[in-house]
């Protein structure tokens, strides 16, 4: 049996930014998820927010975390080519007795060394965004948050990771982990066991069952659903900016954001659950969100609304993250990554990657390549780039999804990339198709002809997402 | 800039009438542009019969009454490019389009007529919780998959919403062998054709729950049930109701949207009724110069129609093309009680083809009743009906005399006035 130097379960935004980070250095390294794309997870369905970090308690990794995090996305998403835009942040006071939390936010702000926060009127506010509540009396100004989009800066971080050697299996899911002389065994499900002198455990909401399995240091991670809907981009002028409440216990509250692409976003609630794979919504979470957003923009129109999701978040009851080797040889954790999660990623991965480096000995590698380019985007050219590319590759010239612009020539190249899309909603991540108001109603079976061709199976074979999210069942009568 | 007199966006049934009425206006300069690979729009897809009965007099599939007017673009050699997207028109009538073949292309439109059809709500449009499994289909991707792709989307159906393509899927998946256990209808009506309630579902004894709906999607990977529940008059559903029903697929027939991302980029004014542009009885928009016609104006029961109109917004685009001025004035035609919209929303009383056509759309069922144009509060013209339902377009024609006192006043409104 081959024995890896790095296994890393998971790839969400964790397991693909430490994947990228350690494959500066010469290590065998090997990702595994148990899904047919990565980023399947937590990653998939989040606010995409880059939190300016007035929220966490000063001193805690999440305050560290966060600040470090926040300040290197400029460079990052240029490097790695991913979408992200600095929008700022307001949070609004809706009454008078919130804006005693403002001031402790944004106290906790200043001791956790954000810049650039500022308390002002709720007239200042409604100049900044004219379309919020005529009840907000206060806001807290924060220029440094950002909106990113997390699942495109996953597959940034994972391609350029596979670019740099690091190898990945999908649909590999982990049963049990197992102690050996060397290092670690790592049971799949389905019976194969792989090794490794060195296990990172970026599992998201399953981390505590893995860790859980030979660490005696016990964790307990809680799945807290968060519930979404997505507005159709014609709304895309209801705010510029992150629109958040006052926090609760619970979390940052209902947030109202543009996207990265230019939709809006509302949500989550939170409600913890029993189920880690319960990524269903409900009438009652729905309303809950529609209506708490209501309280921050009257003006929003149900009309607008053109699809609904889940997000499970990875709460820990320690409520700070868990990062570091551990009590058994070979096993390092990554737990509990819940909000500022995705902002911190970038910190996280590069301080874990050095503390393992140094750790195991790796040596940096001579060739790392550090720039990964994303794939040509048809509908954010400009009409002399589009021309361009049309004449470069003539599949650009014939568009496939017409709510979002996306051309045939985007889509292949989508599906032959390392990391290659595999089904339709990893499709649709890459590109976007399926995302637009029409939700995929016309443009699916041109997509299902498409990836049978370019994966060379047969057409009933092609999934939603994976496993036995077959789209068609067969054929119809001869 | 290339300039063009009229470009068609769109080769389904609307832009192929269009192009055949300019073309027989006189007009020689005429371009349709098509996204898909072929002329005839969702027709191809509508291989049941039923097409045709008013503008024909026989019964054709969708793709024969399509074939009907390709001939007639083929023969008067229209021209036009398949593949084709149109990126964007202006409210100077510039158009963005692109293909393969020509790649990015600027050109100028002396007219343009909006011929894009409609597309289908989405199952997050009307916001259905519970999980987001393969299987769930809006009604016309199923029918394409089966029809025109030869797949079947699944062996053990629901469908929600009794739009006409909804029952016609049910009707064409129970042919091919799949069981369709019930089309769950949220109103206490049908939004579809009457026809089509008896040939589709009757026929094959598919039950139709009115006042029903889902309210919950199960299955992580593909569908494996939807839990159906009555609703109260407020159309709030009764939790006590709540019932699941095993299957694999859930089929969406719940409203159709016109597609007017084109127009509102060139600032058309839109409806909020129809979900397409205001329109004069010329069929022309807010903008000059731009006419619109078959679903992306208004949703149709029926293509017949479609055609129609369609060639009535061509005749107007043609004589706007040869006499721009012509087109000034406007006065509104309001909807009044128990009408929905009617199209068109403005008389321009410029157009010399009568009688003038209004087309409209009740709130209701209404039995026994009659709908009435009032002008100034007085009632000038009324017709009985012994039935109207949302479901079913009202077609009225007013002769010349009606539309002068139309245009002589500032109070034009059509009611429905209840059955006595």
């Amino acid at each position: 049996m081959i024995m890896q130097d790095v296994i890393i379960i998971g790839s969400g935004i964790i397991g693909s930014a430490v994947a990228r980070e350690l494959s500066r250095y010469q290590a065998d390294i090997l990702v595994l998820d148990k899904e047919n794309d990565i980023a399947c997870g937590t990653t998939k369905a989040n606010s995409g927010i880059v939190h300016a970090g007035y929220d966490p308690k000063p001193g805690s990794l999440k305050a560290k975390y966060n600040i470090l995090g926040n300040k290197m996305f400029d460079e990052f998403a240029k490097e790695l080519d991913f979408p992200f835009k600095r929008n700022g942040a307001l949070v609004l006071a809706l009454d008078k007795d919130s804006e005693a939390i403002l001031k402790e936010l944004y106290e906790k702000g200043v001791k956790n060394g954000v810049e650039g926060l500022e308390i002002i009127s709720g007239d200042e506010a409604r100049e900044m965004e004219p379309n919020i509540s005529p009840n907000v009396t206060e806001a807290l100004y924060a220029p440094t948050a950002a909106t990113v989009s997390p699942y495109e800066m996953s597959i940034a971080y994972a391609e350029n990771a596979a670019t740099n050697g690091v190898k990945f299996r999908l649909n590999a899911e982990v049963e049990r982990l197992e102690k050996t002389e060397n290092g670690i065994r790592v049971c799949l499900k389905g019976g194969e066991t792989l090794e490794a002198k060195l296990v990172i455990n970026c599992a998201g909401v399953f981390a505590d069952d893995l860790s859980n399995q030979l660490s005696e240091r016990k964790f307990s991670i809680v799945p807290r659903r968060g519930e979404y809907l997505l507005l159709d981009k014609i709304y895309t002028n209801y705010t510029k900016m992150t629109l958040f409440q006052t926090p609760t216990k619970m979390g940052k509250g209902v947030l109202v954001t543009p996207a990265t692409h230019g939709n809006i976003i509302v949500g989550p609630n939170a409600q913890d659950i029993d189920d880690k794979s319960d990524l269903s919504t409900t009438i009652s979470g729905l309303k809950e969100v529609w209506e708490k957003a209501k309280r921050t923009l009257p003006s929003l129109n149900q009309k607008a609304i053109i699809t609904n999701f889940t997000g499970i978040r990875a709460h820990s009851l320690e409520d700070d993250f868990i990062i570091g080797f551990t009590d058994v040889k070979g096993l390092y954790n990554v737990a509990g990554i819940e909000s500022p999660g995705l902002t911190a990623a970038p910190a996280i991965a590069v301080d874990v990657a050095k503390e393992v480096a140094a750790a195991m000995n790796f040596k940096e590698k001579e060739n790392f390549i550090k720039e990964r380019k994303a794939i040509p985007h048809f509908a954010g050219m400009s009409e002399v780039e589009k021309a361009a590319i049309i004449k470069e590759n003539p599949l650009y010239g014939k568009i496939v999804c017409r709510c979002e612009v996306v051309p045939e020539g985007e889509i292949r190249e989508a599906i032959r990339r390392p990391l290659g899309a595999r089904d339709l909603d990893a499709l649709k991540r890459r590109t976007r198709v399926g995302m637009g108001r029409c939700q995929g109603g016309f443009c699916l079976p041109r997509l299902m002809e498409i990836l049978s061709e370019e994966l060379n199976v047969d057409y009933t074979e092609i999934t939603k997402s994976g496993r036995n999210s077959k789209i068609v069942v067969g054929k119809v009568k001869e | 800039m290339k300039e063009r007199r009229l470009v068609i966006i769109g080769g389904g049934p609307a832009g192929l009438a269009a192009a055949v009425a300019a073309y027989d206006e006189g007009e020689r300069d005429i371009l349709i542009l098509e996204r898909e690979n072929e002329l005839g729009g969702i027709l191809n897809q509508c291989i049941h019969n039923g097409f045709g009965l008013h503008r024909f007099k026989e019964e054709l599939t969708g793709p024969e009454y399509a074939d009907r007017y390709i001939q007639e673009v083929f023969k008067r050699n229209i021209e036009y490019r398949l593949q084709t997207m149109v990126l964007n028109i202006t409210s100077d009538r510039v158009i963005d389009y692109v293909n393969e073949t020509e790649g990015y292309t600027k050109i100028k439109a002396g007219a343009i007529i909006l011929a894009c059809g409609c597309r289908e709500r989405p199952r997050g449009a009307i916001n259905i919780a519970g999980t987001r499994p393969a299987g769930i289909f809006s009604a016309g991707t199923a029918q394409r998959l089966v029809n025109i792709d030869g797949y079947l989307p699944g062996k053990e159906v629901v469908i929600l919403g009794s739009g006409d393509i909804g029952l016609i899927m049910a009707r064409r998946m129970t042919y091919e062998g799949a069981k369709v256990k019930a089309v769950v209808e949220l109103m206490p009506y049908s939004s579809g054709l009457n026809r089509n309630i008896v040939q589709c579902l009757e026929d094959y004894d598919i039950p139709l729950l009115f006042s029903h709906t889902v309210i919950d999607i199960k299955g992580s990977d593909r569908v494996t049930g939807v839990v159906i529940a009555e609703v109260d008059s407020s159309l709030r559903p009764i939790p006590e109701t709540a019932k699941e029903y095993s299957c694999d697929t859930l089929l969406l027939s719940v409203g159709l949207i016109p597609e007017n991302e084109l127009a509102r980029n060139a600032e058309v004014e839109l409806s909020a009724v129809t979900g397409g542009a205001v329109v004069d009885e010329n069929m022309m928009t807010s903008v000059k110069g731009v006419f619109a016609a078959g679903n992306v104006l208004h949703v149709h029961d029926l293509v017949d129609y479609v055609s129609e109109e369609s060639a009535h917004a061509a005749r107007s685009a043609v004589k706007y093309l040869n006499d721009v001025n012509q087109f000034e004035e406007k006065i509104a035609i309001k909807s009044g009680n128990g009408i929905r919209y009617t199209v068109p929303q403005l008389l321009n009383g410029n157009a010399d083809y009568q009688p003038l056509n209004i087309r409209m759309r009740v709130d209701n069922v209404y039995r026994n009743a009659r709908i009435v144009l009032k002008v100034n509060d007085e009632v000038i013209y009324s017709r009985k009906r012994q039935i109207m339902t949302p479901g079913e377009m009202e077609s009225l024609n007013l002769a010349d005399e009606i539309v002068e006192k139309m245009k002589n006043s500032k109070n034009v409104v059509f009611e429905v006035e209840a059955g006595k």
